[in-house]
């Protein structure tokens, strides 16, 4: 089971900005982009992120999976996660 | 109804820090769901995409503009329909309806005019490479031959005697207006008096009848001065017939070349802030061609031959999304279902493409490749859209010119085309493609009919 995590040095706003503290970079989430990095800080893995994203919005697995890996390799290239 | 909320694909934007933009535009997040009040949803169930969409009411409007500008210039207006640039019947026919008369430029697009119903004595003809057998019809028909060349001159001259008619000829004249590259291929040219060595050759013909001036003087000219120099020109030709022969002219054609607003790629700020009004385009040309020392009831009809200014922001494209990818730097890209086969304009300018449907707030940099299976595909190579995803629909605007007669019939075929009518209802004024369409005008040799693999 693929278990993400995020940097202890990644803080994140309510409002979905995120500062790295180790090199001074910003990113911005959008809505969904947020809740489900809150998951992964929560260490939840992958199928329980797709199982709550299916219950909270209007989407299918199939999408919900495809756009999922999109955004997490988007996190991994930009240092905001790490695979375990 | 479900409490759901609504899906938009997870986005992560890293922020760039850089000099601000003071000339940027905000981000495309207002849809573009309706042309002509007909949503866009239901063109495209209706008729398929990728689909271009015609706005009868935007072509009359553009006309009618057009033609009280420069009415309210100077006293004699007509304006030409510029064939090459739109020549489907049902746009035609709207500038028919117009008043507008038919500038073609081939056989072909003659024969469409002649078919249209326009009499020959309403049809403009330019072009450098009209047939004998193009002129012999031109001369019968009383159309107005606009001479290219030498050439074609002596043919006009030579059709004219064995036809034993009177031919209504033009020169078409090129000439300095302070733009380059200098437009020198059409037409004879004005500062080194080849334009009037083919008057004199045309004075001293008795079959030849010298009833008007032309010149076109460029495509997507933002310069209204070129357009005062070229007139100047064409009255000191013109001041010279009457001088020299006594002779005075029924017309005095400017020919087109007038922007749309479309972005030229490369050009730094939008069309819509640097192209100069349709109305600083009538002063220029009206002021300068008053100043011809003609009677007031001998002054010759401004003929125009506009295309682009009025037909480009008549037309849509909706096409939709079939794929979303990611490219290697990270970029967002799109592959939607309208290739640059049938948006030829793509070249030549950055189109304004617009979201059919709302989006979120957050928006990507994001570009965008049509279906074809080369890598030319490209219809825009970094424009901010919001969040997309695969089945979402784009409106492309300002396609109204040369897209619908330089289009070509490549990997795809062809699509649908409609006009939104003045009353609201939605005509299909050209088919979609087939495949037999396609083959219609193959013959395979017998020995290559058939093989084993």
């Amino acid at each position: 089971m693929k278990i993400f995590e995020v940097p202890g040095y990644a803080a994140i706003s309510e409002t979905g900005f995120i500062f790295l503290g180790n090199t001074g970079e910003t990113f911005n989430l959008n809505e969904i982009g947020k809740e489900i990095y809150e998951l992964i800080k929560k260490k939840k893995p992958y199928d329980e992120i797709v199982s709550e994203i299916m219950n909270n919005y209007d989407s299918d697995q199939l999408t919900v999976e495809r756009d999922l890996d999109d955004f997490i390799n988007q996190l991994k290239s930009f240092g905001l996660v790490t695979e375990k | 109804m479900s409490d759901k909320r609504r899906y938009e694909r997870p986005v992560v934007l890293k922020q760039q820090t850089g000099f601000m933009n003071k000339f940027g535009s905000g981000p495309l997040t207002h849809p573009k769901s309706e042309i002509d009040g007909i949503p866009v949803s239901e063109l495209a169930e209706r008729f398929g995409t990728p689909l271009f969409v015609i706005s009868e009411r935007r072509i009359r409007e553009n006309q009618r503009r057009a033609t009280r500008v420069f009415s309210t210039r100077y006293p004699a207006v007509r304006f030409a329909w510029s064939y090459k640039t739109n020549y489907l019947n049902a746009v035609c026919s709207v500038f028919h309806q117009e008043g507008s008369w038919a500038e073609v430029v081939s056989g072909f697009e003659y024969e469409k005019a002649r078919r249209l119903g326009v009499k020959g004595e309403h049809i403009i003809f330019n072009g450098p490479s009209k047939t004998k057998d193009d002129i012999r019809r031109a001369i019968k028909e009383g159309a107005a031959i606009h001479i290219d060349h030498f050439d074609e001159l002596y043919d006009v001259f030579e059709i004219s005697r064995e036809e034993d008619r009177t031919a209504r000829v033009a020169i078409r004249v090129n000439c300095d207006t302070g733009v380059y590259p200098k437009w020198d291929r059409f037409g004879f040219n004005f500062e080194n008096d080849e334009a009037k060595q083919a008057l004199r050759r045309i004075m001293t013909s008795d079959r030849l009848n010298p009833v008007g001036l032309h010149t076109h003087i460029g495509t997507y000219m933002m310069t209204t001065d070129s357009y005062k120099t070229a007139t100047d020109k064409l009255v000191e030709l013109a001041a010279w017939l009457k001088t020299e022969y006594g002779h005075t002219l029924e017309y005095i054609d400017i020919g087109g070349g007038f922007p749309s607003n479309n972005t030229l790629n490369g050009q730094y700020l939008p069309a819509e802030q640097i192209v100069p009004s349709i109305e600083e385009y009538a002063n220029a040309i009206s002021t300068a061609l008053l100043s011809l020392p003609y009677a007031k009831d001998e002054l010759p009809v401004l003929i125009l031959e506009t295309g682009r200014a009025l037909i480009d922001d008549a037309a849509s494209l909706i096409t939709t999304i079939l794929a979303l990818k990611r490219l290697s730097d990270g970029r967002r890209a799109l592959i939607i279902d309208a290739g640059v086969n049938i948006l030829i304009t793509r070249f030549w300018y950055k189109h304004k493409i617009t979201p059919a449907q709302p989006g979120g707030v957050m928006t990507e940099n994001t570009a965008i490749y049509g279906p074809l299976c080369m890598n030319i595909d490209c219809i825009a190579e970094n424009i901010v859209l919001p969040v997309m995803k695969k089945g979402d629909r784009l409106v492309i605007d300002y396609v109204g010119a040369y897209d619908m007669t330089q289009w070509m019939q490549f990997i795809t075929l062809r699509p649908n085309i409609v006009m939104v009518m003045e009353d609201g209802s939605v005509e299909l004024i050209r088919e979609s493609e087939n495949i037999e369409y396609l083959l219609e005008n193959e013959r395979i040799p017998e020995k290559l009919r058939s093989f084993s693999l």
